[in-house]
């Protein structure tokens, strides 16, 4: 009797904590990014969806950046993970898609996504099924951002071209200004280094050629390309093969440095730093003018198939690529768009989606990062040591073409 | 009570006793061992499991370029830090715990302060050492500076990053070798030493006939912990010099090496848990191995000596 009794009380008080619990998260949608530096915007984003849709909430929740890929696949793997996703576009996205681990969207399900123009699509596209599983939040471009405080007080020009800007570089030197911020020790930001001086001398038909499989990036137009960032090492500043990503950051920021060559994603977190700073962002030079800056789109938002809120995720996503969220987190986040048609009043941002029109894609993201080793990775080990002096350009286009002929068909033949 | 019911009983309250640690075991060492032997006979698509590959991921991290290269790279790198950590780190311990033997004015301030850095998380000790290195703040270029010799990017050079990195790691695990030898050297009986003093023996005929044998146990500790946390190296080199062994692969070690293979880099790299769990079957497997031969020869080194 007294036993019954227990059991009776147990199942009673089981199914009153299931309901509980389910009353309490009903309504919420959790949502993981590796942008912790975005929480305050994302909070007041989510409260505006929250308003257009009362009776659902948003959790958000941040990782550290260097173990957010890490975080994820294993929550996915595991059956669990937030509702909502920041991923990454391109190789990154195909990861998390090729294990079926996120919902397709379509213009059914998301009727948003013709908002967004096909390149954009195509960096949250599963290559294998030709779906998209993201909405794509903005794209990124490639350039030097200078400090126009300082390139007037060495009165010098910002340059246009090769030659202009090696003379301003020596210039800055002179007077006592380090003209480059960044160093060889962080390795991605050597692959974005070498985009931005070396596609100016590429241009777009020696991207069109290795797709093709005409070439190869043992090509003499890669190898001289590559040979030009060696006469950039003076400028750069002393020990530069010690310096970090957050060691140029310091330097730019601080006026200690004229020139940092980055993205476009770097002007928000730069201005934070140091508000009083006069920014500009100028295409890299080329032999006979500036640019084509190179572009790419960063990251989107994606539906976990294991997610047991399918419905509020999918209203959260559709809102994510709406144009009110768009232009918003454009302004809130300083970031250009991937959708269409919305535009940063940020005259800086505006000069940016300028540059944008004549943009090449950033190669070894776009093209060569889907399978290992990627054209990345086998890239920025080459530069890293060519700026240190122990590898030269041939080689370093010897070995990214070796290392990606492992999956690239036409490389093989070659 | 019958015999066999407080038997029972017993045997009821040793299970629950072990219990505890069999869960824990269980869960973090020995069910993660066994789901990195069943992943290394898996290729991947993405991030799930999708067909059974045999020992094909074995044969691309061990004979297929370039990351045939990258493991003996990554190998001999090891095998530089287990060799370095033994000469320099441990040879000096040697000598520091001989003259904290000898109880001179201030020496158990000397013990806590070379103890000190131990109990330091190796995440600080990196960090710290990382900005001391540094090549234009770096207070290792300062002092440098002041007796002539020009400015060196320790961490950005590829003849002197892995080697920064190991010194770091001697300065922060000096101290722990020191007070096993000091301990094995204080359980040397005092007319030992006094009956070799009486026959003329000086400092270095002490260290290298009379202590040097009768510490053999504490040596065989010592190897054997830096032979495993050699061939383990992670956290250090992580920290200086990031997931890439930075500069161009010259810090390079295993455990990166596998890391990066199974999990990617931060932003470049692809997910792989098929050969990144290969790589780690490999090391647990040499490991292992290598610890049991070593162990079995330092053994009948004690017995011997």
């Amino acid at each position: 009797m007294l036993k019954q009794r227990v059991h009776r009380l147990a199942l009673l008080a089981t199914a009153a904590w299931g309901i509980a619990t389910s009353l309490a998260q009903a309504g919420e949608v959790t949502f993981w990014t590796w942008r912790q530096e975005d929480k305050a915007v994302y909070t007041e984003l989510f409260a505006d969806f929250t308003k257009a849709n009362p009776g659902i909430t948003v959790k958000f929740e941040a990782f550290p950046t260097e173990n957010y890929n890490t975080i994820v696949s294993t929550a996915l793997a595991g059956g669990k993970g937030a509702d909502v996703l920041h991923v990454r576009a391109y190789g990154g996205l195909e990861a998390l898609a090729k294990a079926n681990y996120l919902v397709p969207l379509t213009p059914a399900n998301v009727p948003e996504l013709k908002n967004l123009p096909a390149d954009a699509q195509a960096s949250e596209t599963l290559r294998a099924d030709g779906k998209v599983y993201a909405v794509s939040l903005a794209g990124q471009t490639l350039g030097i951002l200078i400090n126009t405080e300082l390139f007037a007080k060495a009165n010098v020009k910002p340059p246009t071209d090769w030659a202009s800007f090696i003379a301003a570089a020596k210039i800055l030197k002179a007077a006592g200004i380090t003209p480059i911020a960044n160093g060889t020790a962080t390795p991605w930001m050597d692959a974005v280094f070498h985009s931005v001086f070396s596609n100016p001398y590429l241009g777009p038909q020696f991207v069109a050629d290795v797709l093709a499989g005409k070439t190869n990036f043992e090509d003499k137009r890669y190898i001289d390309a590559t040979a030009k960032l060696l006469e950039l090492r003076e400028y750069m500043p002393a020990g530069f093969t010690g310096v970090d990503y957050p060691t140029a950051q310091q330097l730019f920021s601080t006026g200690r440095a004229a020139m940092f060559v980055g993205g476009s994603f770097e002007i928000a977190p730069f201005r934070k730093a140091n508000p009083a700073l006069k920014l500009d962002f100028i295409a890299p030079p080329g032999p006979s003018g500036a640019g084509p800056v190179s572009r790419f789109f960063d990251s989107g938002f994606a539906i976990n198939a294991k997610s047991p809120h399918q419905d509020d995720a999918l209203k959260l996503v559709r809102y994510l690529g709406t144009p009110e969220f768009a232009a918003k987190a454009g302004e809130k986040l300083g970031n250009i768009s991937s959708l269409s048609g919305v535009t940063n009043p940020d005259p800086l941002l505006g000069k940016v989606a300028a540059l944008n029109a004549t943009a090449m894609p950033y190669i070894m993201l776009v093209h060569f990062r889907y399978e290992s080793p990627t054209g990345s990775d086998l890239l920025q080990d080459g530069v890293q040591k060519m700026m240190a002096g122990t590898m030269t350009p041939a080689e370093v286009g010897t070995m990214v073409t070796q290392g990606i002929a492992k999956y690239y068909v036409p490389f093989q033949k070659k | 009570m019958t015999r066999s019911k407080r038997r029972w009983r017993q045997g009821i309250w040793i299970a629950l006793l072990l219990a505890p640690a069999f869960v824990i075991m269980g869960s973090f060492v020995a069910l993660p061992l066994a789901a990195a032997l069943r992943y290394s006979f898996y290729s991947f698509n993405g991030l799930a499991p999708v067909g059974f590959v045999g020992f094909a991921n074995f044969a691309t991290i061990l004979f297929e370029a370039p990351y045939s290269g990258w493991t003996l790279r990554a190998l001999g790198h090891n095998a530089i830090v287990f060799a370095a950590l033994m000469i320099l780190q441990n040879g000096l311990a040697y000598l520091i715990a001989f003259a904290l033997l000898k109880t001179l004015p201030g020496h158990r301030l000397h013990q806590v302060i070379l103890f000190l850095p131990v109990v330091l998380s190796a995440v600080i000790v990196g960090f710290l050492w990382k900005l001391m290195f540094h090549p234009l703040f770096g207070v290792v270029n300062a002092v440098l500076a002041l007796v002539g010799i020009g400015a060196v990017p320790w961490l950005g050079n590829e003849d002197t990053a892995l080697g920064a990195i190991i010194f770091t790691n001697a300065w922060h695990w000096l101290g722990f070798p020191a007070l096993i030898f000091l301990a094995g050297m204080q359980r040397i009986g005092p007319e030992t030493l006094e009956a070799a003093r009486l026959d003329g023996a000086g400092d270095w005929v002490l260290l290298r006939r009379i202590i040097w044998p009768l510490v053999a146990p504490a040596t065989t500790s010592i190897f054997t912990l830096t032979f495993i946390g050699s061939f383990n190296w992670f956290e250090l080199p992580y920290v200086m010099a990031g997931a890439t062994g930075s500069p161009g692969g010259a810090t390079d070690v295993l455990g990166l090496y596998a890391y990066r293979m199974a999990f990617g880099s931060a932003t470049t790299g692809l997910q792989d848990f098929g050969r990144g769990s290969a790589l780690a079957v490999l090391m647990f497997l040499f490991l292992a191995v290598v610890s049991a031969i070593a162990l079995r020869f330092l053994r009948r080194r004690e017995m011997e000596l």
